[in-house]
């Protein structure tokens, strides 16, 4: 252990540790911004400067390390001043139209502003002297460089979490900035839209696109049929951007605060995730079979999930050589809005020119892919807007509904009934589970052998997860699978997928089935979800998703009563060739930078 | 306290037979070698000023078998043009300074980080270092010498961003501690030194450190190269032992009208008339890494300081809060005053704020801004303002 005082009050650490780290066990708050708890350390802003006894010069606590016999003071006039003065230097760059800005209120500069640097501007402001245009050209997400503190942040997660690298920072002097290729907009080079960036700016610089006005347009036309879906992650969310602590589900009160809004159709993604392990499941199991059986060599295994949007571009653009292994099914936003404007319009009678179908995720990915032109199945826009966690509790916040005396209440029907398996998709490990409480049970007909269904070892926060399941006592069709080892990883995180998709790339990998969610702990953590986050924050909503899942009365896909009326009335079997012009898609290989 | 009159000295460019030298050395062995250079005093010649023998013995203790030697030839500092006389002349030496160091903490690898605008240096520097690895093979050394191109950044001088640069990222300073002589090129203990810095280890290994410590001063043993330029008759490089004043040097180099030298270019000090003749031209007074400034009563100290801060907000990396902005805002301040936009007063709020950066930033360069633009703001107010 390493012993030293801060304040004057002496704290014992273990090697390795940082000043910072060593206050936060006293309970002394050293203002940060540059640092995150998801990323590596900066040491680039330095508000965090502290003093140390005899040093020339002050020192950044995050990324100092502890040593011995250290005397550290954080609340000198020198450090005081010293962070004024930084304060006031970030805030002379900054475009600071706060009352205007989407982060106004939760925005890390603000509130340095209002511990430091209050009253008048002590520097000229030099926000004129750059010449900043807003970069708006994705789907999904917004980059404002005048807004921008170059902390460094979205550099960071977009190289370390996500090895996508769409960001990097250019230039030097005055003319260092958090930049692309060559420049090129967003649109324009390999970012996946996954918003990871979004959730660790600070400030509004990075911000998903809203489509908030576009709903309220939609919802008061009297000519529209408004119907909305609401993805897993979001019920074990929204909570905490109206005052609830991370983990709260708010599932009935989500339903009831959508109908307050003037939604028309309150209805589920669940559905449709359920629809999703249906199709995922049997296309897996006709692969196992044209590949083990047939001796098809077309066939590619391992099949991969394709649920989550940023997940597809990052593999469209990096491994396209890999995309034959990507399952065909929709993910369930899109096969939800192929169904709300045919089965849906048809169940409930209404022209679907007038449907106006929108959602509501975890993601900002899922913007980008609505917009998609392989996103009309329908004959027309299969899903019109996206909106984020986010946008909804900002909706909820507008029409001055009081979300904690709201009652609870139920989705509509069709289309709005639920799974224990559909819930888990939030999770990372949430889709293989799914499919396989119900793959194992459509070949053995029996259920996994797993205490309450509960199939651990695809579960937890690990960045890769390997299981392998033991098929035993197959119904006579599915008897090439009698003793059959089905291995499986999933990947959560794109670095983490990256480092999966490289192995199978090389040969290495001997598994069959892949689950990957390009946001780090699956959909919980997702681009489009509350600000701040970190993996206490992603643990609580994990945790929530479990607990839904134990909550609901039936936790397989297969028994929901919805997906078996689906397949009855309209859609046949699955994978049938409606099935195939409805829910399923292709996609196309991009370029690598 | 102790001060030298003018001495020139020829050591660095005088032509010796460096195997001579090297012998020595490897006999010498790791122990030998850290000790005559602690012995010596010498200090890095590249700025910064830390002990070279205590730099070596640090990095000789490092357990890690891979390590590395890094001659710093980037030589971004205005006003310095020493390396590249040291490395057209005599580049055998500088050669010979790594292998000694290499020797002393055990790497077998070593890089010369040249400035790109040297890439006119590469073809003879290539033809010498091939003679060189033969010679020292021969000895019984078992290291390799690889040249690296600077592309233009003065920020890759500094020694953690020159490692960035080496391996092929964005030249960025790095977060210290952990120092180079623990975790420096490739995450690799690492010596870094100047060109100079090691032409010097060459000369103390040959005439041993009590020659050595005869000249200079108790603090600033040695001699070093000057790059003198500006207002003087005689500009050029000139190797002086260190300690003189300031007055001594601008009665050998000035025009008779010096009314201030900057001593250690853009990161350095500005030295007014008034305070030549208590000014020690060393380590107990003003270090430099070699450049000599000196300014007559015609310049205008304004576009002096100007120049330099110009300089700064276009070479700041551009990663640390302090730097980046205040480099801005010194440049765009001083400029505000001269055009009456902001009072006089303000100058004060911006000796404040150059004060931060000095403790503040991440790195030596927005460190050190606060030098020449307090040194200069205090000693010639009414130019700024007027
Ligand atoms: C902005 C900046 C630029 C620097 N440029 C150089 C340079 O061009 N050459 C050099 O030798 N040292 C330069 N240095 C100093 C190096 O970081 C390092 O201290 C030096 O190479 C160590 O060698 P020495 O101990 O032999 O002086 C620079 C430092 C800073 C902060
Ligand atoms: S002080 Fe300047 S050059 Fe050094 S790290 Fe900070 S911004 Fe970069």
């Amino acid at each position: 252990m390493i012993n030293l005082t801060i304040n004057s009050n002496p704290v014992a650490v273990p090697e390795g540790w940082t000043v910072l780290q060593a206050a936060e066990k006293l309970n002394v708050r050293i203002p940060t911004l540059c640092n995150h708890p998801d990323l590596c350390v900066a040491g680039n802003c330095r508000v965090c400067v502290v003093e140390q006894k005899d040093a020339r010069t002050l020192i950044a606590s995050c990324s100092q390390p502890a040593t011995e016999g250290m005397e550290i003071m954080t609340n000198t006039l020198k450090v005081r001043n010293a962070r004024k003065h930084i304060v006031e230097l970030l805030l002379s760059e900054h475009r600071a139209d706060c009352t205007k800005c989407y982060r106004n209120q939760n925005c890390e500069l603000q509130a340095l502003a209002n511990e430091f640097a209050f009253g008048d501007h002590l520097f000229l402001d030099l926000v004129g002297e750059h010449e900043h245009l807003i970069d708006r050209t994705s789907a999904s997400i917004i980059k404002d460089d005048s807004k921008c503190i170059r902390c460094q942040r979205c550099v960071r997660t977009c190289t370390e979490l996500q090895k996508v690298s769409a960001i990097a920072v250019s230039g030097k002097g005055h003319e260092q900035k958090i930049s692309t290729f060559h420049d090129r907009p967003i649109s324009h080079v390999v970012c996946t839209n996954c918003g990871q960036c979004v959730n660790r700016c600070p400030t509004g610089a990075l911000t998903e696109k809203t489509y908030i006005d576009h709903v309220w347009d939609a919802i008061y036309d009297p000519s529209k049929k408004v119907i909305v879906q609401t993805a897993p992650a979001v019920r074990v969310a929204l909570g905490e951007d109206l005052g609830y602590d991370p983990g709260e589900r708010v599932t009935g009160k989500l339903v009831s605060a959508l109908r307050q809004l003037g939604f028309d159709y309150v209805l589920d993604t669940d559905f449709s995730a359920d629809l999703t392990i249906m199709e995922e499941g049997t296309e897996l199991l006709t692969r196992l079979k044209k590949a083990l059986v047939d001796g098809d060599k077309e066939t590619s295994l391992p099949m991969f999930t394709s649920c989550s949007p940023g997940w597809i571009k990052f593999i469209e653009h990096k491994y396209p050589e890999l995309l034959p292994n990507l399952s065909t099914c929709k993910s369930p936003q899109q096969m939800f809005g192929a169904l709300a404007k045919t089965y849906f319009a048809d169940n409930v009678k209404v022209d679907p020119e007038n449907i106006v179908s929108v959602s509501i995720m975890p993601c900002t990915a899922k913007k980008f892919e609505a917009n998609r032109p392989e996103m009309r199945d329908s004959g027309y826009k299969d899903v019109d807007f996206v909106l984020t966690t986010r946008e909804l509790a900002i909706m909820i916040k507008q029409a001055g509904i009081d979300f904690r005396r709201l009652d609870t209440s139920n989705y509509d029907s069709v289309m709005g009934e639920s799974t224990g398996a559909a819930v888990i998709f939030g999770a990372t490990g949430g889709v293989m589970e799914a499919a396989l409480r119900t793959a194992y049970e459509i070949v053995t007909g029996k259920e996994v052998p797993f205490e309450n269904i509960n199939i651990m070892p695809v579960r937890g926060m690990e960045g890769v997860k390997e299981a392998t399941i033991k098929i035993e006592g197959c119904l006579k069709e599915w008897s090439f699978l009698e003793g059959a080892e089905l291995n499986v990883a999933i990947a959560h995180g794109l670095t983490n997928a990256d480092k999966v998709m490289s192995a199978v790339a090389r040969g290495e990998a001997n598994y069959h089935f892949i689950e990957i969610m390009a946001c780090p702990g699956g959909c919980i953590g997702g681009g489009g979800q509350p600000i701040p986050t970190s993996t206490a924050i992603r643990q609580n909503r994990i945790d929530a998703i479990y607990a839904e899942d134990m909550s609901m009365a039936i936790r397989k896909s297969h028994e929901n009563p919805e997906v078996v009326a689906v397949y009855k009335n309209f859609l046949g079997e699955p994978n049938s060739h409606k099935a195939h012009e409805l829910l399923h898609t292709h996609y196309v290989e991009r370029m690598r930078y | 306290m102790e001060t030298r009159k003018i001495t020139k000295v020829d050591l660095i460019f005088e032509h010796i037979d460096p195997r001579e030298v090297l012998v020595k050395a490897y006999k010498l062995g790791s122990e030998g070698i850290i000790q005559e250079m602690l012995d010596s005093g010498v200090k890095g010649r590249g700025g910064a000023g830390f002990p070279t023998g205590m730099k070596w013995k640090f990095c000789a203790a490092e357990p890690e078998p891979e390590k590395y030697i890094v001659c710093n030839a980037d030589e971004g500092e205005p006003g310095t043009f020493k390396d590249r006389e040291i490395l057209d002349r005599v580049s055998y030496k500088v050669f010979g300074g790594m292998a000694i160091a290499a020797r002393a903490v055990g790497a077998r690898r070593g890089y010369v980080y040249l400035r790109g605008e040297y890439k006119f240096l590469m073809p003879q520097l290539l033809m010498e270092l091939d003679g060189f690895h033969k010679m020292i093979d021969e000895i019984g050394y078992d290291f390799r010498i690889e040249f690296k191109l600077g592309s233009g950044a003065y920020i890759c001088g500094e020694e953690s961003a020159l490692f960035e640069s080496i391996e092929g990222k964005r030249g960025e300073p790095r977060n210290k501690p952990p120092y180079p002589t623990k975790c420096g090129l490739f995450g690799k203990p690492t010596v870094v030194n100047n060109v100079e810095t090691l032409v010097n280890a060459v000369i103390i290994i040959k005439y041993g450190s009590e020659k050595y410590r005869s000249m200079g001063t108790q603090f600033s043993t040695g001699a070093k190269v000057f790059s003198v330029s500006g207002d003087t008759p005689t500009p050029g490089i000139y190797e002086l032992e260190l300690g003189m004043t300031c007055l001594e040097f601008v009665k050998e180099f000035g025009d008779g009208d010096a009314k201030a030298v900057q001593v250690g270019g853009a990161a350095g000090f500005c030295v007014p008339r008034k305070a030549f003749a208590k000014t020690i031209i060393g380590f107990e007074g003003v270090p430099t890494g070699g450049s000599m400034k000196l300014f007559n009563s015609s310049r205008s100290m304004y576009n002096v300081l100007h120049n330099y801060l110009d300089f700064f907000a276009e070479e700041s990396c551009g990663q640390c809060t302090p730097c980046r902005i205040g480099t801005q805002q010194l440049l765009r301040g001083v400029e505000a005053v001269k055009r009456g936009e902001m009072k006089s007063a303000y100058l004060n709020e911006l000796v404040k704020l150059a004060e931060t950066m000095k403790i503040s930033s991440k790195c030596g360069l927005g460190q050190s801004v606060g030098n020449a633009f307090n040194s200069i703001v205090e000693n010639f107010r009414e130019e700024i303002i007027y």
